[in-house]
């Protein structure tokens, strides 16, 4: 096996392109080192990305918040604008693992490990977020919700990696909160999550909503009829039920290790609930 | 020489105090050296080929492949370890449970070994094993594997305890009956009957260290073992027996362990490791990856028990009655038995039966866990008690201590008690601050009883005075919870010298007679005796040595404050010697000073606990968290009351994680689901209170400071205590274990349903 540290983008894409066998992009490595340990585990290729120039920095830019595919999740936390325009998205990423995970662990890395489970895609598909995926043929941005395709499997190509991760600029009066159900407290998978993103008129009128489920089927669920349940309310009692009912319908979930599919069909609707009663406040006090 | 071990009250100046233990540095600092931080020059690695089938007839092994691969040294598989066991059913179980011999029995089973030079080698080599297989149906279930039509895992297997034997082979392998009187009559004069069916699922030691050792077979028959071990004296004499080697020539050191809890009781890879040794003329080192140690090691049963309880209005139970169904794994084992005796131990009961039923499935063989058995049985009792408290309207404490055994009750299991420690528990429990702590919303309170046999046994230590009047000890049972922290104060109190001017390592299996191991909450009961006669030895050799220093008659020298003092006016002016004066001149008397001790350490006192403990559940995720816990627990004398207490807390942690998420879950396919800390969920620190303890000193007549062992009974109350906290927080009962937030929401749903 090779292992590869390039210092640019074209070069680390080249890699990747020309790798015979498997090939694999080492952003934390928080998933990929585990893997690695495994014993069915092959690789030709190993390209680390952290060395390659702009890949640790967060910027803000005309776009929004630009994140480079080498930024830890612990970075996110501090970084003060981004914190108070995307407080849902910067606290998902920061529920993965522990303190020693969050130094190393990317958002870009849980997006391409294509877990059900993953924490911070359901935070990031509810805030729109887009990816900027390069390649030997170029640049090119694809919606969030369309890079996992299955558990494990991702939609880009060979040679493709991801660059960065970019969440669009806020409007006032705009909040987000992502939720997850675990049995324990910490260092554990998400056996349902909640992303809700929420914009409101000046009344403290929902106008827009967007919903996205973790864990509740092969990958993440945009609950578009349930987010569009939320719009026009002021999310009281009748709304958050139906919103609760909707994420339950939503969820397609499967009976197994982690929790049986009444259970999750339940706690999405009740996640749900909550995550938009968090976002909704946050948003009203903007 | 005669030795007293009656429990004498004296004024204590180390035993009961709270030095640092002598391996925390080490341990903390990473220095200390665990089963996998040994090396030897030329070390090959082992890996173990296991089975991906729950229940299968292995029809042909193909290892030519492997053994002519590049780096592979040998490989081997049953036909490497011939039958010695000469009808030993035990010793025959162990040998098929380390190498598969015609079937597999679980997942997991092993079926080959390689050693290699090194790791990838091992593990390529692995690959190049063609196993063929018949696959036969298999069943997990303990309900299941009682049914008549259940596949049968042994059809030479009848089960024995019931008269006349049976003429069909089943699984079940045993049935086993404790009690007294007449519980028809019992039940006949209750006022109030319940009867329910628990659940417990199986669950595993979850020791941080894997199993891990370095085998050395030579060529004259010697063989060397380092291994991480619980009993490197068990050990010893399991591997030569199946492996036809010398006991006394095979030498075995134990490491530092990292958490046995029963789990290291037994041999699993170490008979392989010296297999593949002495075929590949090198010494190999074979570490379990955390994989192998949840399907292949450990676990404890999965049970299922009926409980019929009957009481009187005014809160006397009149009878008891329990059927315990445990999973042995597929070999037979006596786990149902030690169920059926400790299910009622706490009560002094008139009319009390129990029934166990020993069942055998495609599950790892079942190891001792921490009071082995005892936590499952607990659970169903207890929930049944508090339950029928409930119903007769009276307080859960109030009633335990109504039916509470005590000094003289006759146990359901047999024995007549002695002084012992359930009633002081219970009256703690009544009036610590705990049990009047207001609750909030959401919240439930619940307690249990516990109880465990604890065990004595053989036991062997050395005691050397150095020079320098220091004192090195050498004992046989390993430390597992700073028992050389506490044999240390044993043996200053004893010579009247200081904490510090001692040093106690676990000797290795040639530098000590034969010990058992650290089981059944031994350790610290058996091996403190040990010490202690030992230094009584060495004090009549002082004493000798002081007399031939003063040359004056032995009998006028006696032993005080540590020191050798001239008895009666005629030797007025002799002033005492210390045992760094009589040492200085060993040279010059006799010789070096030393004393020993080889005794069975006989009557460990049985040890009881209450536990309290305060949940907080979310009716709308079935998520439950614990928010205060207390453990009380007679400890007969607590020399080192810090590790003590580490006991109450590691063992109530441990308990909790079972009650609330840890499980073995299976496919349709009998394979484990869940064979890692992702997905077999010990508690995090977060996960849980800071556990408080309380412990009560009922001395052990039968031991000279009135230790009992503390080790094990901390685990059996906690599945039933956070089983009626839950169900007073959510007013239902949870009758199956762990109560995970699927199976509360699940009830809660149901109850809403009607
Ligand atoms: C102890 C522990 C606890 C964990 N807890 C959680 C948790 O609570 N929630 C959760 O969601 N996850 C959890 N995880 C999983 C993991 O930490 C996350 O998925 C993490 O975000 C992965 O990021 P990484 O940068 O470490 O990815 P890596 O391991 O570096 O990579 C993961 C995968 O994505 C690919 N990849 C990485 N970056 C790129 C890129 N820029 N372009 C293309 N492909 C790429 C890699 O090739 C690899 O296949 C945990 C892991 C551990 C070890």
């Amino acid at each position: 096996m090779r292992y590869e540290r390039p210092e640019t983008i074209d070069q680390a894409t080249s890699l990747l392109a020309g790798a015979k066998g498997k090939a694999f992009v080492l952003a934390g490595g928080t998933d990929l080192l585990v893997r690695m340990k495994g014993d069915d585990f092959e690789a030709g290729l190993v390209v680390d990305i952290k060395s390659i120039s702009g890949m640790r920095d967060i910027a803000e830019t005309d776009e929004g918040f630009v994140i480079g595919a080498g930024v830890p999740c612990a970075a996110l936390n501090e970084h003060a604008a981004l914190h108070a325009a995307w407080p849902g998205v910067v606290e998902a990423a920061n529920l993965i693992g522990s303190t020693q995970i969050q130094g190393r662990c990317t958002v870009s890395g849980n997006l391409c490990n294509a877990s059900p489970a993953a924490d911070s895609v359901p935070a990031m598909v509810a805030a729109g977020a887009q990816a900027k995926v390069s390649g030997p043929k170029g640049t090119r941005m694809v919606p969030v919700v369309d890079i996992p395709l299955a558990p494990g499997k991702t939609s880009l190509e060979k040679g493709e990696m991801i660059e960065a991760i970019v969440l669009p600029k806020r409007p006032a009066r705009a909040g987000d909160a992502y939720l997850r159900f675990i049995p324990r407290t910490e260092m554990d998978i998400a056996v349902v999550g909640v992303g809700v993103n929420l914009t409101l008129g000046s009344d403290g009128t929902v106008e827009t909503a967007h919903v996205a489920l973790g864990a509740v089927g092969p990958k993440v669920v945009v609950a578009e009829a349930a987010a569009k349940t939320l719009v026009g309310t002021k999310l009281e009692d009748t709304a958050l039920a139906t919103l609760a009912a909707a994420c339950s319908a939503a969820s397609s979930p499967i009976d197994d290790k982690r929790g049986t599919v009444a259970f999750r069909k339940d706690v999405a609707g009740v996640l749900a609930r909550r995550a938009a009663r968090i976002a909704y406040d946050r948003a009203g006090e903007k | 020489m005669s030795f007293d071990a009656a429990y004498h009250e004296k004024k204590l100046n180390s035993v009961g105090t709270r030095p640092l233990r002598p391996d925390g540095v080490d341990k903390v600092t990473g220095k200390a050296r665990y089963g996998a931080d040994f090396n030897v020059p030329g070390q090959l690695v082992a890996r173990v080929l296991r089975s991906p089938h729950a229940h299968a007839r292995i029809v042909n092994i193909d290892t030519s492949r492997a053994e002519a691969a590049k780096g592979v040294k040998a490989v081997v598989t049953a036909a490497d370890f011939p039958d010695l066991t000469n009808g030993n059913a035990e010793m025959y179980a162990i040998l098929d449970n380390c190498m598969a011999r015609n079937k597999v029995m679980y997942d997991g089973h092993a079926v080959a070994a390689v050693a290699a030079i090194d790791a990838k080698s091992a593990r390529d080599a692995l690959r190049l094993i063609k196993v063929e297989y018949e696959v036969l149906p298999h069943v997990v279930d303990v309900d299941a594997a009682m049914l008549p039509d259940a596949p049968v895992l042994n059809d030479s297997v009848f089960t024995g305890g019931v008269e006349p034997t049976p003429t069909t082979p089943s699984n079940v392998c045993n049935r086993a009956e404790f009690g007294h009187g007449d519980v028809e009559a019992g039940f006949a004069k209750a006022d109030v009957i319940i009867e329910r069916s628990y659940k417990t699922e199986q669950t595993h030691q979850g020791y941080i260290e894997p199993h891990a050792c370095v085998a050395t077979c030579n060529k004259d028959g010697t063989a060397e073992l380092w291994v991480c071990t619980q009993g490197h004296f068990v050990f010893r004499q399991n591997c030569a027996d199946l492996l036809g080697l010398d006991a006394s020539k095979l030498r075995v050191t134990s490491s530092e362990i990292g958490g046995g809890f029963g789990g290291k009781t037994h041999v699993w890879t170490e008979p392989v490791a010296l297999a593949l040794s002495r075929k590949a003329g090198r010494s190999v080192k074979l570490v379990m990856a955390r994989e192998e140690v949840f399907r292949a090691s450990g676990p404890t049963s999965a049970t299922s028990i009926d409980v019929k309880l009957g009481a009187t209005k005014d809160g006397k139970i009149t009878a008891g009655l329990a059927t315990l169904r445990y999973t042995g794994g597929p070999y037979p084992g006596m786990w149902a038995e030690l169920g059926a005796m400790t299910s009622f131990a706490c009560y002094d009961l008139e009319n009390v039966k129990t029934v166990g039923f020993e069942v055998l499935v495609n599950r790892p063989k079942v190891a001792a866990y921490r009071a082995p058995s005892a936590p499952m049985a607990a659970f169903a009792v207890e929930s049944a008690v508090d339950e029928l408290a409930h119903k007769i309207g009276m307080d859960a404490v109030d009633f335990r201590i109504k039916n509470a055994a005590q000094e003289g009750s006759k146990s359901s299991y047999g024995p007549v008690y002695g002084p012992i420690g359930i009633g002081p528990t219970l009256d703690a429990a009544k009036t610590h601050a705990h049990m009047s702590a207001p609750l909030g919303p959401n919240q439930g309170r619940g307690m249990a009883c516990g109880f465990w046999f604890n065990f004595g046994g053989q036991t062997s230590s050395n005691m050397n005075i150095g020079m320098d009047g220091t004192v090195s000890i050498s004992v046989g049972t390993i430390d597992v919870g700073g028992s050389r922290a506490s044999m240390a104060l044993i043996a200053a109190e004893e010579l009247g010298i200081s904490y510090d001017d001692i040093k106690v390592v676990i000797g290795d299996t040639n530098t000590l007679g034969y010990n058992d191991m650290t089981d059944g909450s031994r350790g610290t009961f058996s091996s403190s005796m040990a010490t202690v006669s030992a230094a009584r030895n060495a004090i009549e050799v002082m004493r000798k040595r002081a007399a031939i220093t003063w040359d004056i008659p032995e009998e006028d020298v006696y032993w005080e404050d540590g020191h050798a003092k001239a008895a009666g006016s005629k030797y007025g002016n002799l002033s005492p010697l210390s045992v760094a004066e009589i040492a200085a001149e060993s040279g010059n008397t006799g010789g070096p000073i030393a004393g020993h001790s080889e005794l069975i350490a006989d009557g460990a006192g049985v040890s009881f606990a209450t536990h309290i403990c305060d949940v907080e559940v979310d009716p709308e995720t079935g998520s439950t968290s614990v928010i205060r816990y207390t453990v009380i627990q007679d400890a007969g004398k607590a020399v080192h009351p810090d590790y003590v207490e580490g006991q109450y807390q590691g063992g109530a942690a441990q308990g909790i994680g079972w009650a609330l998420n840890e499980e073995y879950i299976y496919g349709e396919d009998g394979r484990l689901q869940n064979a890692g800390f992702l997905d077999y969920r010990v508690p995090v620190c977060s996960d849980l209170p800071m556990i408080d303890t309380q412990i009560l000193e009922i001395p052990n007549p039968n031991h000279p400071y009135g230790v009992r062992g503390v080790g094990e009974t901390s685990i059996v109350p906690p599945l039933a205590a956070i089983a009626n906290a839950v169900s007073n927080a959510v007013g239902v009962r949870m009758s199956h274990v762990p109560v995970s937030p699927p199976r509360i929401l699940a009830a809660l749903k149901a109850e809403a349903n009607g």
